[in-house]
């Protein structure tokens, strides 16, 4: 009996004290300089920083028009873990850093992995010259920028960082098997060209930076299995505008509508997407409507899909964060997606 | 009634601590919600009712001793049967007013109506989750990811309430009863019109 008692005595003290040793450091505070966040090479405001990866994803986030360019950087000796196809594994300290500009610089957002596995967001605010960036406040800010949608352009808070990037599997949205995937969709709006530098799907595996990657999806890439082209970049683009916040397993799973793709789904990710969208009233209801469909085929009214993407309502428009004008390219994929393969399979 | 041996009794509780200790908070926070507490409710409820919560979720009627909030309609929004012509444009140091349910709000920022937080699962908080319910409070945005909270919901204060708190109020919101009742859409500063 008092043997027994000890022996648990310490095993609870010995789980105790393995939680306790676990505890991760505390986080240094942001760097106060873009330059001092490991972008850079020492003494430039320009030049990569040595294992800094430039990318781009194939289904990019429209963001009213802006230049975008993206970069990631993982701790020396490191790899991301693959094994979940869609919900990658980066390890402490990968750091990941987008660039905005119209003409010039004009901010340049950071999310970095912590000891403790959490995720922090920032961004950084170039001042006219575009040679130095500078910590935005907690709360966002307003740049005055010309070429912006009523000349401000507008920085997020970090808490609106985390609204879209905490809405997922992973806070990591475009930096996944699908978004890399060298078999790139020619049809998908505002994608940037593949070029050498960039990195993809084979290139990080090549690299060590993948493990426990299936390896059929190097041989046969990630790739929408639609029922037409159309369809394809349709889906994609949903995928890439609205899927952080509208997928299966995230924080609005409750929502039900299900706008995320899954490299590892094959056909049945599309069909489950269709599926959220064809037959469903939406909760959302324009103002002195009494009913509505989240996609409308035929002649039984418009589509809130694609009414909330041409919205100018700030109170309506979806996505609600980030976007201020109509992406008018986007909205004529999805009308058009909508009016044949959608129209064919709901009657 | 069968009596368990004390070192199974000392051997069960020791496996249990162990697991309690070595489980991440995380995942003792997303296991399967379990009944809330009588405690917890009516800590909810306490807190519902000191906060003000009835001032602009239960609509108002003209009772015997004037206006008051109608309980029977307890915390289910603005009413969506009620028509409502064009709110009155903001000018002058007079720039907010309220419908007589004190359920619609008309300022600088549009007109707002106030939500269903009853547990309907189509027009109130019944497939909402805590996650939901507590990210709402601490963001101002829908569902902590959406369209911004407009006045007069006091987000600033609210967003100061504990997780705790948050969870109390929210499990005492899921326990009241349930009211089918659609609110509208909120209208923003260049939609003057009726809101049915």
């Amino acid at each position: 009996m008092k043997t027994l008692v000890l022996f648990c005595s310490a095993l609870i003290a010995a789980v105790a004290a393995a939680a306790g040793a676990q505890a991760a450091p505390a986080a240094p505070p942001l760097p106060r300089l873009l330059r001092d966040t490991g972008l850079f090479a020492p003494g430039t405001a320009t030049n990569l920083a040595a294992g800094v990866v430039s990318f781009a994803p194939q289904y990019p986030l429209w963001s009213d028009g802006t230049r975008k360019r993206r970069w990631i950087a993982l701790p020396a000796g490191t790899s991301i873990d693959a094994a979940r196809v869609d919900a990658w594994e980066f390890p402490v300290g990968t750091r990941l850093w987008k660039e905005f500009g119209y003409g010039r610089r004009i901010e340049t957002r950071m999310i970095e992995r912590l000891p403790d596995g959490s995720w922090r967001f920032a961004a950084y605010v170039w001042n006219a010259e575009g040679t130095v960036a500078t910590l935005a406040p907690e709360d966002g800010t307003i740049v005055e920028v010309a070429d912006a949608p009523g000349g401000r352009y507008a920085v997020p808070s970090r808490n609106d960082c985390a609204a879209c990037h905490e809405g997922a599997a992973v806070p990591v949205l475009g930096f996944s098997a699908l978004q890399l995937s060298p078999d790139r969709d020619p049809l998908a709006p505002h994608a940037d060209p593949a070029r050498p530098q960039m990195a993809d799907l084979r290139t990080l595996a090549a690299r060590g930076w993948l493990r426990n990657l299936p390896p059929a999806l190097l041989a046969s890439p990630p790739r929408i299995q639609a029922a037409s082209p159309t369809a394809r970049a349709a889906l994609g683009y949903l995928h890439g505008n609205c899927g952080h916040c509208h997928n299966a397993a995230g924080a609005l799973s409750g929502v039900e509508l299900v706008l995320a793709q899954q490299a590892d789904a094959n056909a049945r990710s599309a069909e489950q997407t269709i599926a959220s969208l064809l037959g469903h009233s939406s909760r959302f209801r324009p103002n002195g409507a009494s009913s509505a469909q989240r996609v409308a085929t035929g002649h039984d009214g418009d589509s809130v899909l694609t009414l909330r993407m041409k919205s100018t309502n700030p109170l309506a428009r979806m996505p609600p964060l980030g976007v201020q004008v109509i992406d008018q390219e986007g909205v004529a994929l999805i009308e058009r997606w909508i009016s044949t393969d959608l129209q064919t399979q709901a009657h | 009634m069968k009596r368990i041996p004390l070192e199974y009794a000392i051997l069960a509780v020791a496996v249990a601590a162990t697991v309690a200790v070595a489980m991440p908070a995380h995942a003792q926070t997303t296991a399967k919600a379990v009944e809330p507490t009588a405690e917890k409710l009516a800590r909810g409820k306490y807190l519902v009712t000191t906060s003000g919560c009835h001032d602009c979720h239960t609509p108002w009627i003209v009772g015997p001793k004037g206006p008051e909030p109608d309980m029977s309609r307890m915390l289910s929004g603005h009413p969506e049967s009620a028509t409502l012509p064009p709110a009155p444009a903001p000018q002058g140091p007079w720039i907010v007013s309220a419908s007589a349910t004190n359920t619609a709000w008309s300022g600088p920022w549009g007109v707002s109506f106030t939500a269903n937080l009853t547990p309907d699962a189509e027009t109130g908080l019944g497939k909402w989750t805590q996650r939901n319910f507590t990210e709402t409070i601490r963001t101002g945005r829908h569902m902590g990811r959406g369209r911004q909270i407009l006045p007069p919901m006091p987000i600033p204060m609210y967003k100061n309430f504990t997780d705790a708190d948050l969870e109390a109020i929210f499990s005492f919101l899921q326990s009241i009863p349930a009211v089918k009742n659609r609110v509208p859409e909120p209208l923003p500063p260049s939609m003057p019109v009726a809101a049915k």
